[in-house]
């Protein structure tokens, strides 16, 4: 165990730097920089001024360069500055990840408190009309777009209760906040909510068909102990993968809700970022999304050989 | 018993009127919500060239100058005195002296000088040790040889020749007075003026925090305690938070007709004005470009537009056909409609189009062997949007267009490189103003002459309507200078925006400008009826 955690982590570390290389040098591919952007906003174009403010930020260096100057900076805990706000990029950076969090934690509970559940309720009523509801429900799920849906939510927000829950200042206490994030939280949970269902309700049933099910219904074990402690935790292990995957995927693909709610998360910032070609905040968001991406896809790994002991780490 | 009742009526009139006056007297307190459509590039106007600055941060400064308030159409009349007292020209109308206000205090509590207004116009022709990282409007000062201060409260600008519209440069929302003693980086970032609020906070994709100077030197002033500004990028969101009720006011310039009639039925009580924001759709055509270096060519793709159609399909005939300069009623120097229907391309567009298809077949065109183009624009749907409609328009005169839509950041490097056939461009003014105008679109070697049209006769009636004090006089100058221009195929005009606003009942004293989306941002006599 202990020689596959070390490998594990060393892979992580290189994942983390193909990573890097990767975003660094897409980055500078895609036409443009701040200087550009900063003169076009203001429909000029002086090129002088233009490769000052570039020597200014380092810009006429070699891309390899930058690249050491920024990876010897992360090492040091010197993110660089913003080149938008001109305030460090660890500042601008910090504040946005609990919000985003918060969305994404909340969320991925929506998923599973009500995707796991009701997977095994359509799994164990196969063919009946809940399943039917239940399947209709989540394929509507999966094809709703999150933006339409938010929006959808908005809308009657505002003509039922004359109210709208979006973020325009932090929200202050536990209940606020909740309320807050709640909403948005369902929007992109429900998504969510339905993958799960689905692959719990799928891997179920396959699970269900087993001799072993078959031999503790025989025992006598009773219907909850046979679905929840038989079935459900060896079909549960798909459903961690995804649940994993969706975990990384929320902490940075949120844009879209993050926009509709105005919620200024992690997501938003980062595409504001990339329209402004704010390489520091860019990388570092990137980098930042891909430590919990690659963190999770090791942590769920871990998790399979807890939620199955036949599974051994050498 | 007559008597009695007309008594008793007298006094209930007498009542409600009493109570009408109390009502509309100006109360203290309150912070007014707005949201903002984006965040913008930084809060110095200076550096900047869009109204996303200018909104919020017009409130935190004061000009020498600055247009009425509350006079919709910006014009040299209704300019009125504010960091100056007063102004006055020498007898050779080379030198404009300005009589600064005291007691002016910036707000870190530094007090304001005369070497405040000359460190302002220092940066703005880069002469100082601090320079702007971008100086965008540093030509509109070029006819400033010399600033000179007499005293800590006068101020005298040299001209080296003269120029009225100096003034109206000074009362725009683009020419705040900026100190001495804060570093322009500092401006982008947490900005100090003299204005009626004060900077608090600004977070990107958040908000845009001002509060009241409590020691502005306008006394009374401001009545709010407060503006904030909500980052609402998404316009659905936007206008939904307007219509619940979590913002006061829309930002400037947002909405389009079709919007402000779904806020009205949602919201009947909102209030909401459309206007002309003085910016204009044009097409720029490279005139260095074969086959585009041939006068005829040009003339027959201004001939094949029909501006009418493209008012309503894309503003739903919220628009206004004219000139360079913004047509009247609202423009203060736009051609008249009379002499405007009589240029090419402005009459009946069927004939027009059938005289461009002349043209087209003279020089080997025709519905069988097209002349192939692209039109390229800004990636965005303001340029992409009036581009599409173009194209449309121009194949009716044998030319099969392709849109050739260019990412945002590359748009003016590549116009400024000469790097496309045709364009559609849009042009903001900052000002309704000639030489604003004619200098930074037309004038030979100007930056933001984007087509380098270029016609020294035309340059000289330039300086010629500027020195011009008689308006009258000037504005007939400007006219056959319009005119002109739009018969050269200069940068065909295709029409002049309006886009609107709404704001909630309760807020008073709010008056959208007419004619320019620039300058009326000031809100230190703004107040809340709650």
């Amino acid at each position: 165990m202990g020689s596959y955690l070390i490998r594990r982590f060393f892979l992580m570390l290189l994942t983390l730097f193909g990573i890097s290389v990767l975003i660094f040098t897409m980055l500078r591919l895609v036409p443009g920089n701040i200087a550009d952007i900063v003169f076009n906003a203001a429909g000029m174009i002086d090129v002088a001024e233009k490769a000052k403010l570039e020597k200014e930020l380092g810009l006429d260096q070699p891309i390899a360069v930058q690249y050491v100057k920024w990876v010897t900076g992360l090492a040091r805990g010197d993110l660089g500055y913003s080149y938008v706000s001109e305030k460090p990029a660890i500042q601008e950076i910090l504040p946005r990840i609990p919000i985003t969090a918060k969305l994404a934690g909340l969320a991925l509970s929506f998923a599973i408190l009500f995707g796991v559940p009701l997977g095994v309720l359509s799994a164990v009523r196969q063919n009946s009309k809940l399943d039917y509801i239940l399947r209709v429900i989540s394929l509507s799920g999966l094809s709703m777009p999150a933006f339409w849906l938010g929006l959808l939510i908005l809308m009657a927000c505002v003509k039922f209760f004359n109210t709208i829950p979006i973020y325009t200042n932090p929200p202050v206490g536990f209940w606020n906040s909740l309320w807050l994030f709640s909403i948005p939280a369902a929007a992109v949970g429900f998504r969510s909510s339905a993958l799960v269902m689905r692959l719990t309700r799928s891997s179920m049933l396959e699970v269900l068909r087993q001799d072993y099910i078959r031999t503790a219904r025989a025992k006598g074990a009773s219907n909850n102990s046979v679905n929840f402690h038989h079935a459900l935790r060896n079909a549960v292990l798909p459903v961690v993968t995804v649940i994993g995957l969706e975990a990384a995927f929320l902490m940075g693909g949120l844009i879209v809700t993050e926009t509709v709610f105005n919620i200024p998360g992690v997501a938003r910032f980062l595409v504001e970022a990339i329209r402004w070609r704010d390489y520091p905040i860019v990388q570092n968001l990137v980098m930042f999304i891909a430590i919990v991406a690659v963190s999770i896809n090791f942590l769920v790994d871990l998790l399979y050989a807890v939620l199955d002991p036949r599974i051994k780490y050498s | 018993m007559g008597a009695r009742i007309s008594a008793l009526a007298i006094a209930i009139l007498a009542c409600l009127t009493i109570s009408n006056v109390q009502a509309a007297e100006p109360k203290h307190g309150g912070i007014l919500h707005i949201y903002h459509r984006e965040t913008p590039p930084s809060l110095s106007i200076h550096e900047e060239a869009t109204f996303s600055v200018n909104a919020p941060a017009m409130a935190l400064f004061n000009n020498l100058v600055l247009y009425d308030q509350h006079k919709p159409q910006n014009s040299m009349g209704t300019i009125v005195p504010e960091l100056a007292d007063s102004w006055a020209w020498s007898s050779d109308n080379l030198s404009l002296t300005f009589k600064l206000h005291q007691g002016v205090k910036w707000h870190d509590g530094q007090p304001f000088t005369s070497k405040d207004v000359k460190c302002t116009f220092d940066l703005l022709q880069g002469k100082g040790e601090d320079k702007f990282r971008k100086n965008p409007r540093k030509d509109l000062f070029n006819n400033i040889s010399d600033v000179t201060t007499n005293g800590d409260f006068e101020v005298t600008l040299h001209l080296n020749r003269p120029q009225p519209s100096i003034l109206a440069m000074l009362a725009s929302g683009y020419t705040p007075m900026y100190s001495c003693h804060v570093p322009s980086a500092q401006m982008r970032t947490h900005p100090i003026g003299t204005g009626p609020f004060k900077f608090v906070e600004f977070k990107q994709n958040e908000l845009i925090k001002l509060e009241k100077n409590p020691d502005y030197w306008k006394k009374g002033l401001p009545y709010l305690d407060g503006i904030e500004y909500t980052i609402i990028s998404n316009r659905a969101t936007a206008v939904l938070a307007f219509v619940a009720g979590k913002v006061d006011m829309t930002f400037p310039t947002e909405l389009t007709s079709a919007l402000i009639k779904d806020i009205k039925t949602q919201d009947p009580t909102a209030v909401c004005e459309i206007a002309p924001i003085n910016v204009s759709t044009n097409l720029i055509v490279n005139r260095e470009k074969p086959p585009f270096d041939n006068l005829e060519l040009r003339k027959a793709m201004a001939l094949a537009l029909d501006r009418k159609a493209m008012i309503d399909i894309i503003f739903q005939g919220q628009g206004d056909i004219g000139g360079t300069m913004l047509p009247p009623p609202e423009g203060v120097w736009g051609m008249p409609p009379d002499m405007l229907k009589t240029i090419p391309g402005y009459g009946d567009v069927k004939k027009d189009r059938e005289q461009a298809r002349e043209i087209m077949t003279k020089l080997g065109y025709s519905a069988d062997k097209p002349l192939k183009i692209k039109v390229s624009t800004r990636n965005i749907a303001t340029y992409r949007d009036p581009a599409v409609v173009l194209i449309d328009q121009l194949k009716s005169i044998y030319i099969d267009a392709e849109l050739d839509p260019v990412e945002s950041s590359q748009w003016f490097a590549k116009v400024a490189r000469n790097d496309y056939s045709v364009g559609l461009n849009l042009t903001g003014n900052g000002i309704d103003d000639p030489d604003q105008a004619f200098y930074e679109n037309y004038a030979c070697g100007s930056e933001r002459n984007y087509t380098h049209y270029c016609n020294k006769e035309l340059e000289a009636l330039f300086d010629k309507q500027s020195v011009e004090t008689d308006v009258q006089k000037r504005k007939t100058m400007v006219w056959e200078i319009d005119k002109k221009l739009q018969e050269d195929v200069a940068r065909p005009i295709l029409m002049h925006a309006r886009s609107g606003m709404c704001w909630k009942p309760f807020v008073k004293n709010m008056t959208v400008m007419n004619n320019s989306a620039y300058n009326g941002y000031r809100y230190e006599d703004v107040w809340l009826d709650k």
